[in-house]
């Protein structure tokens, strides 16, 4: 294969509708030509960053919650559910069905959200780096993000616990800015995520949330505009105790 | 990329978990919040009233995507969308420049330029680089959706895509002349 012909076809690689017959072709052709397999990483590049730019409008809660009254209004009038009663069924099986597609939607947002923080937790540890304001003083912490963020927040004192304060970061959720607290406890690792709940607390319903994935566990709440997340590898009960901490204190 | 599905199943099994996607490309047709909410909404009714319609076993994601786009041909905004000519030849699969890859361009701009870009496109560019790229369907699903062939969905893919990259390249230029300036 010549360098003309890989370029007719880089289009249907990066998009995955090479046939496999000259998919061979094109894949010896790139781990000989520097040039051809610069272009071909330059558009799968292009590929993954158009998605991660445009993967960016999510349904609002209202959006949600609207959808079903709005089904509803458009049932059939009573009188035919009377005579019907079939078709009665089948109107309240759709405003169900769309109920459920609201909560259904809603889950699915939250295990990605999950995901997202159990992510940032990990790669947070990885990193040589991990917190831009080192400090174990909640009064040095806690400044450090002002004007970093839009929102304020409260710290509890951790002196008389077991927790210890590491420091902090500024942390993205998708598009949001929020704030990444790294705890210390015995040799375990424990990051506190705080985001503000608008405009994406649709995702995120106002109970406390507990969730155990991959062995790391993970405790989230709402509290005054504020969605908080404590994750960490160490035993779901101290996730638990420093969740209590910080919710103790998000209430003065 | 994923395959394309030929599925089975309730309609609260088959939508459910398209219902966030099917309201990021409701937005990238409207451009417009409240626009693409009544989309969505009346696409999710239209589908429910025509399940009956869908044969099981079918790609469920492209027949539901084409109620909705169809539902935004024939709302206020796709009439006005549809008036526009497409003027250009649909057969022509633009090639894509040898030389230094300008397509790095693109994952080099931050994720507000690449989506101004987007939003710029003419709707029937913007549209197949969305199901493509964000909603990774296939040329075939593609196809079935707009109701178009699939040559069409590659020329506009390619077309689109240059136009995203030649906007991208002003948008850089732009930024340098002005940065020179201060």
């Amino acid at each position: 294969m010549t360098c003309d012909e890989l370029h007719g076809k880089l289009m249907r690689y990066v998009d995955s509708e090479l046939p496999a017959s000259e998919l061979v072709e094109f894949e010896s052709h790139v781990r000989i030509c520097a040039a051809c397999a610069a272009q071909a990483l330059g558009l799968l590049q292009t590929k993954t960053a158009i998605r991660a730019a445009a993967t960016c409008y999510v349904p609002s809660r209202e959006f949600c919650l609207r959808v079903e009254p709005s089904i509803r209004a458009r049932s059939k009038p009573r009188w035919l559910t009377m005579r019907l009663p079939g078709l009665a069924l089948a109107v309240v099986a759709a405003v169900l069905l769309l109920a459920s597609v609201t909560l259904v939607v809603d889950r699915s947002g939250r295990e990605r959200e999950f995901t997202e923080i159990a992510d940032l937790h990990v790669a947070t540890l990885a990193s040589s780096n991990p917190v831009d304001v080192v400090s174990t003083d909640k009064h040095t912490v806690k400044p450090w993000f002002a004007g970093k963020l839009p929102f304020s927040f409260n710290l509890p004192e951790l002196q008389n616990s077991d927790f210890k304060l590491e420091g902090g970061r500024v942390a993205y959720l998708e598009r949001d800015s929020g704030a990444q607290l790294l705890v210390s406890l015995r040799k375990h690792q424990l990051s506190v995520f705080i985001f503000k709940t608008e405009p994406r607390g649709y995702l995120l319903p106002h109970e406390t949330i507990t969730s155990t994935r991959l062995g790391l566990h993970m405790e989230s709440w709402s509290e005054d505009g504020l969605r908080y997340f404590v994750v960490s590898d160490a035993p779901a009960s101290d996730v638990h105790d420093l969740s209590a901490l910080l919710r103790k204190a998000a209430r003065p | 990329m994923a395959d394309i599905q030929n599925e089975s199943g309730t309609f609260e099994e088959l939508a459910t978990p398209l219902f966030a996607r099917l309201y990021n490309f409701a937005y990238w047709l409207t451009q417009d919040r409240s626009e693409a909410e009544d989309l969505v909404q009346e696409a999710y009714v239209k589908a429910l009233k025509g399940f009956g319609s869908y044969r099981q076993g079918t790609n469920f994601r492209a027949w539901i995507y084409r109620i909705l786009k169809n539902t935004y041909l024939t709302s206020r905004l796709g009439l006005r969308v549809a008036t526009l000519s497409l003027d250009d030849d649909d057969s022509v699969v633009e090639p894509i420049a040898n030389g230094t890859p300008e397509s790095i361009l693109i994952s080099s701009f931050d994720q507000q330029a690449i989506r101004a870009a987007l939003e710029g496109l003419p709707v029937h560019y913007r549209e197949v680089i969305v199901l493509c790229d964000v909603e990774e369907m296939t040329y075939q699903e593609i196809a079935e959706t707009l109701t178009v062939p699939i040559g069409t969905v590659m020329s506009r893919l390619s077309r689109g895509r240059k136009t995203m990259r030649e906007s991208l390249k002003d948008a850089s230029i732009r930024s340098a002349s002005r940065s020179n300036l201060k």
